[in-house]
């Protein structure tokens, strides 16, 4: 964290160190039963020759021409997906960071009470949540009249069953996972700092320019990637408030897991998921370089 | 009455003026009815117990403070209400608040940078090279000892060249020995620059060895404002005579206010204290003698005719410090004083249940009001 010179390893630290790594070791073998084995097998699965199926098993061929084939299948989804991931995250950033920054220096005593209602639609069910979105963005809700009455909707104009409906769905079902790691962060941005910004020659905006959204980095990191990850593998919100020409990697994912039964494909798309996401945020990381924040 | 360059018998044109400064937080007065000017060029000490008002003073003059009533003006430009970053003011911070995401050069050019002046660069590498921190221009400040962080955010704010600058108990959280260090640079670096410091401290000793004026500071006012040999010699009251220094305070009853010196009864005996230094007129009062300026003799000394007497004390306390010996003496009316020998080996020591007299001169101690608390201002051992 700190870039403190490294100190003289000595009996002592040596010792200390051996024990910490003990701490490890639930941890680890948690992952190594539920994460690495069962990433190992998808591995192998993506390799079964695509010929097999459910019903008549499926031959290990080390079929690699699965990836070329997915992307080029799934070219769309996968970019559908970026983008509304990407669109969700951004318009999330946009809602959570004012939210969070009046909860962490303007609430005073009502802060506890924002931070409950924040994670208060944790309390139902993220279903029931998503199929209430599906009434009140329906073609007879009343979002959908208000927004004909004033004319930004077109008469014959719809919300549901629109990428607006599906990203709607999204940046509602992820702002919490942005909003509580920003507050987070923004909770521990020294209020003497600000005044030290503005005894420096900064008007209010400066000094949040210059210390404010620097010191809340952190945040911004964590936020984005706990919403950007999870809303490029949702289906949920897509299945719901979308139809086919809104669906999105997660749903194919899903179908071809549980409806068609076709291992080798659903498992090559994860691992493809998987790994493009991992590619993106380790790029992310690095340019946004929170590892000298802090 | 003050020293300093830039300070005439005319007001200067940038002296710093606080007139009738109040601030109020709901019902508690932090700072009541504060009037007060500061030389431009001085090196000025606020000094009070932990509590009195002194952060609030100096927040109403950076602006992060809003006076309830008042006005502070700088010169001719009254800047009550200006915001933090139009006032020609910097401060460095009691816990320093130094930037913890950037560089130690870029804290210290922040300033520079947010007003778009020319030539950050070399402004930068000439502050740090001032304050002695060159090799640590690229550290965060995370990675500096106590006493280089102090540095930083001295150089941070004087980079600016404010008109005034505020310092809130800079050297608080240093050790002693840091401490004394950093006095002598802080004093040195507002010589060299001229520049009008107001200095924030509970340590009298602080105050006293780096102030051309010293402004004591108790429950939001101010008790005596001068210089410090001024104060100590002549506290107007019982919490300057106690905070600045140790005083022994004695019940006095006023017999003859009339000559050059006032003449009165200390429990039987006279002693006659110099007008100038009389706070009282009639009636009971306060004699105020210093420790250090009480010489304690065996009983029967003759009188002389500059020195006051007390007579039939005996040494009840015995304590050897080094430089000096500091004694107990318990005198008939049942009251201990303090007394305080250099150890110049001049004499052999005193011992416990030696009758003594004490003598002073008439010119060393001074007369209180006798309405006022005689504990009031007294720093205990433990510091409080
Ligand atoms: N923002 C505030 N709200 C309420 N009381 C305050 C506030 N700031 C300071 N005070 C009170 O005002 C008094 C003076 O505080 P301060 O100026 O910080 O004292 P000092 O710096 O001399 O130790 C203290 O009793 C403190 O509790
Ligand atoms: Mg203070």
């Amino acid at each position: 964290m700190s870039q403190r010179p490294a100190p003289v390893v000595d009996g002592e630290t040596a010792r200390r160190r051996g024990y910490g790594w003990l701490l490890l070791v639930p941890g680890m073998l948690w992952l190594v039963v539920f994460f690495l084995i069962p990433t190992v097998q998808l591995f192998f699965t993506s390799l079964y020759d695509p010929s097999g199926s459910y019903e008549l098993g499926y031959a290990m061929t080390w079929h690699f021409q699965n990836y070329p084939d997915a992307v080029r299948d799934n070219f769309d989804l996968f970019v559908r997906s970026f983008l509304y991931a990407g669109i969700t995250t951004f318009v999330c950033l946009l809602l959570a960071y004012p939210l969070a920054y009046a909860i962490a220096f303007k609430s005073g005593r009502w802060k506890n009470f924002l931070l409950v209602l924040v994670i208060a639609p944790f309390f139902t069910s993220f279903l029931l949540r998503t199929l209430s979105w599906s009434a009140i963005l329906s073609d007879q809700g009343v979002v959908t009249s208000l927004l004909k009455s004033v004319a930004i909707l077109p008469e014959d104009g719809r919300l549901l069953a629109t990428p607006v409906a599906v990203i709607a769905g999204l940046i509602y079902n992820f702002l919490p996972f942005m909003t509580l790691p920003l507050y987070a962060s923004l909770d521990k941005v020294d209020p003497r700092l600000i005044e030290a910004a503005g005894d420096l020659y900064s008007s209010p905006f400066t000094g949040f320019r210059k210390v404010t959204v620097p010191l809340s980095m952190p945040g911004v990191v964590s936020g984005t990637l706990l919403t950007f990850i999870p809303a490029c593998g949702d289906y949920i919100n897509a299945e719901l408030l979308g139809t086919t020409r809104q669906y999105m990697i997660g749903n194919r994912i899903q179908a071809a897991f549980l409806r068609e039964r076709d291992y080798p494909v659903a498992a090559t798309l994860s691992l493809l998921l998987m790994l493009v996401v991992v590619a993106m945020v380790v790029v992310y990381v690095r340019r946004a370089g929170t590892e000298k924040l802090v | 009455m003050t020293a300093g360059p830039g300070s005439g018998a005319v007001a200067g044109d940038r002296d710093l003026k606080l007139s009738r400064v109040t601030k109020r937080f709901g019902d508690f007065v932090a700072v009541d009815d504060l009037t007060l000017t500061v030389p431009e060029g001085s090196f000025f000490a606020l000094l009070g117990p932990s509590g009195c008002g002194k952060t609030t003073t100096l927040r109403m003059v950076a602006g992060l403070e809003e006076p309830t009533a008042g006005r502070v003006s700088i010169g001719d430009q009254d800047i009550t209400g200006l915001r933090p970053y139009k006032r020609p003011v910097n401060t460095v911070f009691q816990s320093y608040a130094l930037f913890p995401h950037l560089a130690v050069f870029e804290n210290v050019a922040f300033g520079l940078r947010r007003r778009g002046v020319r030539g950050v660069e070399e402004r930068t590498e000439q502050m740090l090279e001032l304050v002695e921190l060159r090799e640590y221009a690229g550290r965060r400040p995370a990675q500096l000892s106590g006493g280089q962080q102090q540095r930083v955010a001295l150089a941070r704010a004087l980079i600016n060249e404010p008109r005034v600058l505020l310092l809130d108990e800079p050297l608080g959280a240093l050790d002693l020995k840091l401490r004394r260090q950093m006095q002598i640079e802080l004093k040195r670096i507002q010589t060299e620059i001229e520049t009008t410091f107001v200095h924030v401290t509970h340590d009298q000793e602080e105050a006293m060895t780096m102030a051309d004026t010293i402004a004591v500071m108790n429950r939001g006012v101010i008790e005596q404002l001068g210089a410090p040999a001024e104060l100590y010699e002549n506290p107007l009251t019982t919490f300057v005579a106690n905070f600045l220094g140790q005083s022994n305070l004695i019940m006095t009853e006023v017999i003859d206010p009339s000559g050059h010196t006032v003449v009165v009864d200390c429990h039987g005996q006279k002693v006659a204290v110099v007008a100038s230094r009389c706070h009282t007129q009639q009636g009971r009062g306060w004699l105020g003698v210093r420790p250090e300026k009480i010489s304690a003799s065996a009983a029967g000394c003759e009188d002389h005719a500059d020195v006051n007497v007390l007579t039939g004390g005996v040494v009840s306390d015995v304590s050897f410090v080094g430089v000096s010996t500091q004694y107990l003496v318990r005198m008939p009316w049942g009251q201990e004083l303090m007394v305080f020998e250099q150890n110049t080996g001049t004499r052999s020591p005193l011992t416990n249940g030696d009758q003594v007299d004490l003598a002073w001169s008439r010119d060393h101690a001074f007369l209180l009001d006798a309405e006022q608390d005689a504990q009031a201002g007294v720093v205990r051992e433990d510091g409080s």
